[in-house]
């Protein structure tokens, strides 16, 4: 059987390699999809309590984030396209006008 | 090692390898195929879990409305192949070492600690304990995203009308 | 041997289902061109492929073999990646589809190892069908964007936002079956419209007798219309029309990967028809009812006619070829049929497979006349139509199934 350690770690690495695409990447759209990782990297952890201790409190809340994402996905992608729009590049560092 | 540890590992690996390719990819429509791979991995290790409904869900949702939506802005957006920039040296040679060093120490403190331990064989997770559990403790939480979605595609709309509209 | 079989069974015997199964779909898949082709013309008042077989029977093969031949050019501007993973992407999504699909009644056990008539029998098939088909946008979107050519892209696009407004009205068409059945595995539901013993009108489309059954015509009526848009297919096809788009997103790919395509089109239709028969025509139940003896009998009296029919149609034609295929085919039906008769067992356990391959036969059969008789809708008439018109209706299918299922589980 699989230990819940080795879920978690999973869980972990691929958080961390989320952020790292989240620093990293310049594309508007690339930076949102890495934020996408974290949150499934989240609910691997979710999933692995769950059944861990038994209880499908945890795969619940797993069904709440992908609602969530869904809809902060719909409302992102909106904005986006009005950015891209605006600033025609979706490039982030040519979103500056606010610097000093 | 049995069957269960092999296809985790095998999915582990399809999952880590679909992310490392998410940031090494240029043009945004690989690096979105990229996270659907990493998500199908992940809905393959929900399965192993036990989690059946929740694999399908993630795969029917995720997978297929909101990557599908992401797909959609990149090829409605035209986007190109990222541009080249002034990488700093410093950054990878100092900041990665020290990112699998802090990693590592997480791992090592996380394989350390006293969870419960894993089961005999994976308890399969019936889709109406879930809907038991979804529409008796947590009845409100679900009234509420209901209206957050109905929010959220309202958003939409509002955002994505032309100017003078 | 018996060793090794024994401890690898559970490897060693869904590996042959799915053989077995391939071969005999991708078989199913080329002769149902044929029948399209047939039946299209004999509609138009014109005989179809006639000259390549008997009845132009080997008129696929020759397709086949023309697939195999032509030239496979890659343009140069393709995103090669994206180019290359579309039509595997909706090939491989198409025929996994079938996986989870049970064909009959009958649990056998092989080298110790029980298993059923199809090869995965999962709690969740019917969410596995769905992920399946949400999942087959990207090979069409894929497949128009990586092509480079502003046509495919138009069409794939179209396609795409067509698929997944369908979808919604596909996925809550069926929540209604759900909701009578309590199952979310397509064995479950057929097992649960087994209960009642009313043949034909235990079907869910139907649903007396069983549970708090209530009869499923609507929702019948939007999974099928949403399962024609889904596909691809007339009325719906305007993203694949040749007169339309050139001919959408499958333009720019040619031979082997436009066989690809054809091939997972035409599987998932078959794909569907087997959901919409398990869903709410009662899969393998028969018509008539358990208690109707004499009707174990009505696949035999159906076999051998068309076997003696065949058999006399072949001897009168021209061709050596002819002579011998169609009586060879013919001869081997009438003795099938005549075996059932004689051997009761083998009966028993033809009749689900037999009325499951019937009824998903009628729902082809229904396509290719939707096909040969129907115009194809406008690109916002189609979209107002899923949206406006299936969603609603969709959603007050299962508003109305649960307050009569309601109302009656109080009585």
């Amino acid at each position: 059987m699989v230990p819940t350690n080795y879920y978690l770690i999973l869980s972990a690495v691929l958080f961390g390699l989320g952020i790292v695409a989240f620093i990293f990447k310049r594309n508007i759209i690339t930076i949102f999809m890495a934020i996408e990782l974290m949150l499934n990297a989240v609910n691997l952890a979710f999933v692995a309590f769950s059944q861990a201790f038994g209880k499908s409190d945890g795969e619940v809340f797993v069904l709440f984030v992908i609602l969530v994402a869904a809809a902060e996905a719909a409302v992102g992608l909106g904005i986006i396209i009005l950015t891209a729009r605006n600033r025609r590049s979706l490039n982030v560092e040519r979103v500056n006008l606010l610097k000093l | 090692m049995n069957a269960s540890l092999g296809i985790f590992f095998v999915l582990a690996a399809v999952a880590v390898a679909g992310a490392v390719s998410l940031i090494l990819q240029r043009h945004p429509i690989h690096c979105a195929l990229s996270l659907i791979v990493v998500m199908v991995a992940l809905a393959g290790l929900y399965l192993l879990l036990g989690a059946e409904f929740v694999a399908a869900v993630q795969i029917i949702v995720y997978g297929g409305a909101i990557m599908v939506l992401f797909v959609f802005v990149i090829m409605l957006l035209n986007a190109g192949e990222e541009e080249r920039t002034n990488f700093s040296k410093i950054a990878a040679y100092a900041g990665i070492p020290m990112a699998v060093a802090v990693a590592g120490l997480i791992a090592a403190a996380i394989a350390r600690s006293s969870l419960p331990p894993a089961q005999a064989t994976t308890v399969l997770t019936s889709t109406k304990s879930l809907s038991m559990l979804l529409f008796r403790e947590f009845v409100y939480p679900f009234e509420l995203t209901s209206f957050l979605i109905l929010v959220a595609i309202l958003g939409a709309i509002v955002l994505a009308q032309r100017e003078g509209n | 041997m018996s060793e090794f079989l024994h401890q690898y069974a559970f490897l060693i015997v869904p590996i042959i289902k799915v053989v077995i199964l391939v071969f005999v779909v991708l078989t199913v898949d080329a002769y149902l061109t044929w029948l399209e082709r047939k039946v299209i013309a004999h509609i138009q008042a014109r005989w179809g492929p006639h000259r390549v077989g008997p009845h132009g029977l080997m008129q696929p093969l020759a397709d086949g073999l023309k697939f195999i031949f032509k030239e496979d050019p890659l343009p140069a501007s393709v995103d090669k990646p994206a180019y290359f993973i579309a039509p595997f992407i909706t090939l491989m999504l198409a025929v996994t589809s079938l996986s989870v699909i049970p064909f009959g009644p009958q649990k056998f056990t092989l080298w110790g190892y029980q298993s059923s008539l199809g090869i995965a029998d999962v709690n969740i098939s019917l969410l596995v069908l769905f992920a399946i088909t949400a999942l087959g946008v990207y090979g069409v979107a894929l497949g128009g964007w990586a092509s480079n050519n502003k046509y495919s892209l138009l069409g794939g696009l179209r396609s795409s936002a067509q698929m997944i407004s369908y979808e919604l009205a596909l996925t809550l068409s069926v929540v209604g079956v759900l909701l009578i059945a309590g199952d979310f595995s397509l064995r479950g539901i057929v097992e649960q419209q087994d209960t009642a013993n009313l043949g034909l009108l235990s079907w869910n489309l139907f649903g007396f007798g069983h549970g708090y059954g209530f009869t499923q015509l609507i929702g019948f009526a939007c999974f099928f219309l949403a399962a024609i848009a889904e596909t691809n297919r007339v009325p719906f096809d305007l993203p694949e029309a040749e007169s339309e788009l050139v001919a959408g997103y499958h333009t720019e790919y040619a031979s082997m990967k436009f066989a690809m395509f054809f091939i997972a089109e035409y599987t998932s239709m078959i794909a569907v028809s087997c959901l919409a028969t398990i869903l709410f025509f009662g899969g393998w139940l028969s018509p008539f009812p358990p208690s109707w003896t004499f009707a174990h009998y009505v696949p035999s009296l159906l076999l051998i006619p068309f076997g003696l029919w065949m058999i006399f149609d072949g001897i009168r034609y021209e061709n050596i070829f002819g002579r011998i295929l169609l009586p060879g085919i013919g001869t081997v039906l009438t003795l099938i049929g005549i075996a059932l008769i004689v051997f009761p067992q083998a009966n028993e356990l033809f009749q689900g497979l037999f009325w499951f391959v019937a009824k998903v036969f009628v729902f082809l059969f229904v396509y290719i006349w939707m096909r040969g008789t129907l115009p194809r809708f406008r690109y916002d008439q189609l979209m107002s139509f899923g949206w406006k018109l299936l969603l609603p209706v969709s959603i007050a299918n299962v508003v109305l199934t649960s307050a009569v299922i309601l109302w009656r589980m109080h009585q």
